[in-house]
């Protein structure tokens, strides 16, 4: 066998058990639901699911309370993601900033995100801003640390190189620390993506209700209908998943020079 | 036109009372025991370290730091690993002042010259111990530098590669007409190359003797003088660790340490008293 057919038979072996689990749970989830061993009312049938997605998507504008979320997720995760990789190396490569500022930093990225909602809300009122602001904070403090980590460890080898052929600040930064730095910060910024999708749905929870997949399930809970709860829930799923199989692909392109264990 | 590089040291650890000069055009080869200081005087004609006393001249004008008239090698080719063999020979033309297309076809014949040509795209870990360091040695010479320090750069490589990449040198200087000073511990690797061997004996770094090799390049590697002149480096060369405690004489262990500092000065071969360590972390 040739070795790409090799290659892609181990990959249809793989894609094949990682849907395993998937399948057996909503082989499950089936039965269950229609041999009555669960509450239907808890647990709705896939059928209802499916025809309650259905219902979403053609009547509802299922795909405008996505794009809502998608919208926040994505603004959210750019600025915090840009603020997070300036701030960081801002610390990484200035001592002073580092004395001054680092302290302070590890401090506050302690307290919980959900404990700065009262005062995002108050600062930035209830509407979109505040919400973009609070998906922003999540993908920043991944975002630095794995940055300010990773610039910390550029290679003193190639720093002097650098020092031997002449570089200025700026080719020092663009040249040696930040590539070198890249794989710490693809790291920050997946997470960075990670946290802001769950950051875009606890801010739809917490911040006033508005379009926005949140919405969408706080609008099946208080009309007690399940599977609008569960549509809401897959796509939550769907998408967190699809995010990260994109960053996954970005981040092996941009890494394509690291010895390649595929 | 005059090269001069002038060492000269006072301390225990680094290098004492040293003079070199090196004329252009020269291949310049340094030996010696751990720890004599071969690297350390190097480093410092290279403007890689500055701490000393004394004067580091080249072509008149003092070594203050790193030049682009002077390329360096070092014992790891320390390429960058997320640039192309093209892209990391282009960085020793990063600060040069010249044009886009000047500086590829510089990158291009350089390639050339040590014998990379197709791998311009290919990355580091693609290549082997001796291409990548012949991508070091095209990175060091791509801007035409008047003297080239390399530092050990075969130290790690097999046998075979070796002694191909010591011919090639060879030719690369007989054709480029650069300077070279390299530092080794391989005696056949010096007298192989060198117009002149600087045998240099530990504690303190000093050189003991300078031996010419006049014999015309390129050389043949089998020569019968050119044996003969490697018994004689050989000899000397023992003859500086007789009598060192043995324990200091080989320790790979303490290299990373601070290294004191060197103090050069120039035809007065007087001692100073030396300040501030230097610090170095390559090999000595």
């Amino acid at each position: 066998m040739s070795l790409a057919a090799t290659l892609q038979t181990k990959r249809a072996v793989k894609i094949r058990r990682g849907l395993t689990l998937p399948v057996l749970l909503l082989a499950l989830w089936e039965v269950s639901s229609h041999t009555g061993l669960v509450d239907a009312r808890f647990l709705p049938s896939l059928e209802d699911v499916f025809l309650t997605a259905k219902r979403e998507l053609i009547d509802n504008n299922l795909f405008g309370e996505l794009g809502f979320s998608l919208f926040r997720n994505i603004a959210g995760f750019f600025i915090g993601s840009v603020f997070g990789i300036l701030f960081a190396t801002l610390l990484a490569l200035s001592r002073l900033a580092d004395a001054l500022i680092t302290p302070t930093f590890n401090g506050l990225k302690q307290i919980s995100l959900l404990a700065w909602i009262p005062l995002i809300s108050i600062w930035f009122g209830f509407g979109e801003q505040a919400k973009i602001v609070f998906v922003a904070i999540a993908a920043f403090i991944p975002v630095v640390l794995n940055t300010y980590e990773g610039m910390r460890n550029a290679p003193r080898d190639l720093i002097e190189v650098g020092h031997a052929l002449k570089f200025t600040p700026l080719q020092r930064i663009m040249r040696i620390f930040l590539p070198s730095a890249l794989p710490s910060i693809a790291t920050g910024v997946h997470l960075g993506l990670i946290y802001s999708w769950l950051a875009t749905v606890g801010a739809e929870y917490f911040l006033a209700v508005g379009p926005g997949v949140g919405g969408l399930i706080i609008a099946g809970r208080e009309r007690f209908d399940m599977a609008l709860v569960m549509v809401g829930v897959i796509i939550l799923g769907l998408v967190g998943f699809i995010l990260n199989r994109l960053a996954a692909t970005v981040e092996s392109y941009l890494l394509r020079w690291r010895v390649s264990a595929h | 036109m005059s090269r001069r590089f002038r060492v000269n040291g006072s301390d225990l650890t680094a290098l004492d009372q040293v003079s070199l000069d090196v004329r252009a055009g020269e291949f310049v080869t340094i030996v010696g025991a751990s720890g004599c200081g071969k690297s350390t005087l190097l480093r410092l004609g290279a403007g890689l370290d500055v701490e000393h006393d004394g004067v580091i001249e080249h072509g008149g004008q003092p070594v203050e730091g790193p030049s682009l008239d002077r390329g360096i090698v070092f014992q790891e080719p320390r390429l960058f690993p997320w640039l192309t063999v093209e892209r990391n020979v282009g960085l020793g033309l990063e600060n040069a002042p010249l044009s886009k297309a000047e500086k590829r076809d510089l990158v291009a014949q350089q390639i050339e010259l040590v014998g990379l040509t197709g791998f311009e795209q290919a990355y580091p870990h693609q290549l082997s111990g001796g291409m990548a360091q012949r991508a070091g040695i095209a990175r060091g010479l791509v801007n035409r530098p008047d003297v080239l320090f390399l530092d050990e750069p075969f130290g790690a490589l097999d046998a075979i590669t070796k002694a191909r990449l010591q011919g090639e040198l060879q030719d690369i200087w007989a054709k480029e007409q650069v300077t070279m000073v390299l530092v080794t511990h391989d005696v056949d690797e010096a007298v192989y190359l060198g117009d002149r061997v600087v045998i240099m004996s530990p504690r303190p770094g000093r050189i003991r003797t300078i031996v010419p090799v006049d014999l015309p390049h390129p050389r043949e590697r089998t020569s019968s003088q050119l044996a003969g002149i490697r018994n004689h480096v050989l000899d000397i060369l023992n003859s500086t660790t007789v009598g060192l405690p043995a324990a200091t004489a080989v320790q790979p262990t303490r290299q990373k340490r601070p290294l004191a500092k060197s103090i050069p000065a120039h035809a007065a071969l007087r001692a100073k008293p030396s300040g501030k360590p230097l610090f170095s972390t390559t090999e000595i």
